[in-house]
């Protein structure tokens, strides 16, 4: 570790691990309900553990970028971090915050949850995603604004890189389309709209830049491959990513009430989303082609080679299989929209986030790159993982497929609940799928614990 | 990548386009909100409506249900309930008052939410103004 305040990446690693372990165990209750609806019931209903499940994933992905962002940046721009204490403090608001309203889902009905934190007064929950009490909403936005003060001074005061910078705007453009989250119209149209302003401007938008970012710097670091060349590369992904993904948003406007012609800017745009993913696979398997070192840290190199494939398929190829208007017009809002959104977050977000915890763990903990053991573990989490998100997405693509036939374009359409009945099989499947998903999980918690009696030195 | 693209030039490409398909998208996002107010049913939204918002909001129905496709996919789409049930605010309000408080043995089933009967006629009239907003004909049939 070149700069001692780059360790305060731990915390926020350790963090976002711990979180993700929740998130999966969410996932299995709420797989589970699929199929045994009683379960749990009314103790943990299912909107509950399924807030749990994505409020989880949102906040551990931020920690990783978080923790990124407190490792990448000092040692881009050569210097300590602007204030390590203040990334200390804002660790801690932003894990009790995040656990308290965590604890407030589950221990409370949600309506009580409102009325305890006095959403009347400024409504803001009760929305997909954002279903965080209003409170928790402003803390999280001082909590980004403290954040990015912290790194923002320290690029200022330190060496300007093409990576660093792409890394601000990602995330000067997060604390920004959070703002969206407190607006929430009366009227539903126009509520559904702005919605996806921090949504989709998220995901499809400014998570994309940190994304990049952070893929752009494990690549240098892991290849040696010359910077100007990565910047490049980084550029123009970036700029194909937000060129497609900005108009893109209208493939969210075609069924709301919005106008009809976005079902052609939304068609023609969202269609071109998957180029910067594919060129985001071309770029990770051609810089590792054209390495000019072999990094001990071989782990690391395979996920930043699996997000670049992964993000592809899920984003990309998933993505584009619904993003037509006259597709999205059957499948709109069926388990097609929720295979997509598995492996799209997975292969993208969760991926680029375990790379450089793979990349920069080891260096925290004083070693270039964990022992052959520990790698060889990593690698073995890395595929059962891998492998049932691949799964779990064909599952609920076929649920989704057999769902929009039988409910929405067969002759004698049936009900939803008497749909759900016939594709009950492949919801067996998917949560058998993720019983493996968390084994893999757990061979990679193992792979910290390796002991590192035949450390490698590079 | 070819020598003769260089990094200012995808420097450019990306600082460019991104001007210029943002400012792209806020002439459109203007346009939209001219347009919005034919199709998005706002003469109905009477305070009973806003109050049933508020309810469908302070209650996480999004956490199960989709609302014009948009939510979870566990429980049935509402956007066109009222039309599925026979364009009846009443079977709306049935339905909901009778979820058996402890659930039904090994399926899926709504909680018992205790609404009193003007928060129900407010939600069910929520659900009312839903299913009139002009959605370009979505979904593509009765069962939503």
């Amino acid at each position: 570790m070149e700069y001692q305040s780059q360790a305060v990446a731990k915390y926020y690693f350790t963090a976002a691990i711990g979180l993700f372990v929740g998130q999966i165990l969410f996932g299995l209750i709420i797989g589970l309900q699929y199929v045994v609806g009683d379960f749990l019931f009314p103790e943990i209903p299912f909107n509950v553990a399924r807030m749990v499940h994505t409020n989880l994933l949102i906040v551990w992905l931020l920690f990783g970028f978080m923790g990124a962002a407190y490792y990448l940046i000092p040692e881009e721009a050569e210097r300590e971090l602007y204030s390590p204490a203040l990334a200390i403090l804002m660790f801690w608001i932003f894990l009790v915050a995040g656990a308290l309203t965590i604890l407030g889902y589950l221990l409370v009905p949600y309506s009580t949850l409102a009325d305890l934190t006095m959403n009347e007064l400024w409504p803001t929950m009760g929305r997909e995603f954002l279903e965080q009490p209003t409170i928790t909403k402003l803390g999280i936005v001082v909590v980004a604004l403290a954040f990015v003060f912290n790194v923002g001074m320290t690029v200022l005061q330190g060496r300007k890189t093409v990576i660093n910078l792409v890394l601000m705007i990602g995330l000067v453009g997060l604390a920004v389309f959070f703002l969206f989250a407190f607006h929430n119209p009366s009227d539903l149209v126009q509520d559904k709209f702005w919605w996806w302003w921090t949504v989709h401007l998220w995901v499809e938008g400014v998570w994309e830049l940190i994304l990049g970012s952070i893929l752009a710097f494990v690549l240098i670091k892991t290849t040696g491959v010359d910077r100007e060349v990565i910047e490049k590369w980084l550029y123009i992904i970036i700029a194909m990513t937000l060129i497609t993904g900005i108009i893109g948003t209208g493939h969210h406007y075609y069924w709301i009430g919005t106008p009809e012609y976005w079902q052609w800017w939304g068609s023609i745009f969202s269609a071109m989303e998957p180029i910067p993913f594919f060129m985001m696979t071309v770029f990770a398997f051609t810089m590792v082609n054209k390495r000019k070192r072999d990094h001990p840290n071989k782990v690391a190199v395979l996920w930043a080679l699996g997000t670049g494939v992964m993000a592809f398929l899920g984003a990309g190829v998933w993505g584009f299989l619904h993003t037509l208007a006259p597709v999205n017009y059957f499948t709109h809002g069926t388990q097609i929209t929720a295979a997509h959104g598995h492996m799209a977050f997975y292969g993208a977000y969760v991926m680029v986030v375990l790379a450089i915890i793979s990349y920069a763990m080891p260096i925290i903990r004083g070693r270039a790159a964990n022992s052959n053991k520990a790698q060889v573990m990593e690698m073995w989490s890395f595929w059962l993982m891998t492998v049932s998100i691949v799964f779990i997405t064909l599952f609920l693509t076929a649920a989704g497929i057999l769902q929009t036939w039988l409910q929405r374009i067969s002759d004698t359409p049936m009900t939803f609940m008497a749909a759900q009945d016939q594709i009950a099989i492949f919801y067996w499947m998917r949560e058998f799928a993720g019983v493996v998903f968390l084994i893999g999980l757990i061979v990679y918690i193992m792979s910290f614990f390796v002991s590192e009696e035949d450390e490698m030195n590079a | 990548m070819d020598e003769m693209f260089t990094k200012s030039m995808a420097r450019n490409i990306f600082y460019g386009g991104t001007v210029f398909f943002f400012l792209l998208f806020l002439a459109l996002t203007f346009d939209t909100m001219g347009v919005v107010p034919s199709r998005d049913n706002h003469e109905n939204l009477t305070p009973t409506v806003i109050a049933g918002k508020t309810l469908w909001e302070e209650n996480n129905c999004i956490g199960c249900h989709t609302l014009l496709g948009e939510g979870a996919y566990f429980a049935p789409e509402l956007g066109n309930v009222y039309v599925r049930f026979g364009n009846s605010t009443e079977a709306i309000k049935g339905f909901i008052k009778s979820r058996p408080k402890d659930g039904i043995p090994g399926r899926r089933s709504m909680p018992q939410f205790n609404f009193t009967d003007e928060e129900l006629e407010q939600l069910a009239q929520f659900l009312k103004y839903t299913s009139e907003i002009n959605t370009s004909n979505w979904p593509p049939n009765i069962m939503g």
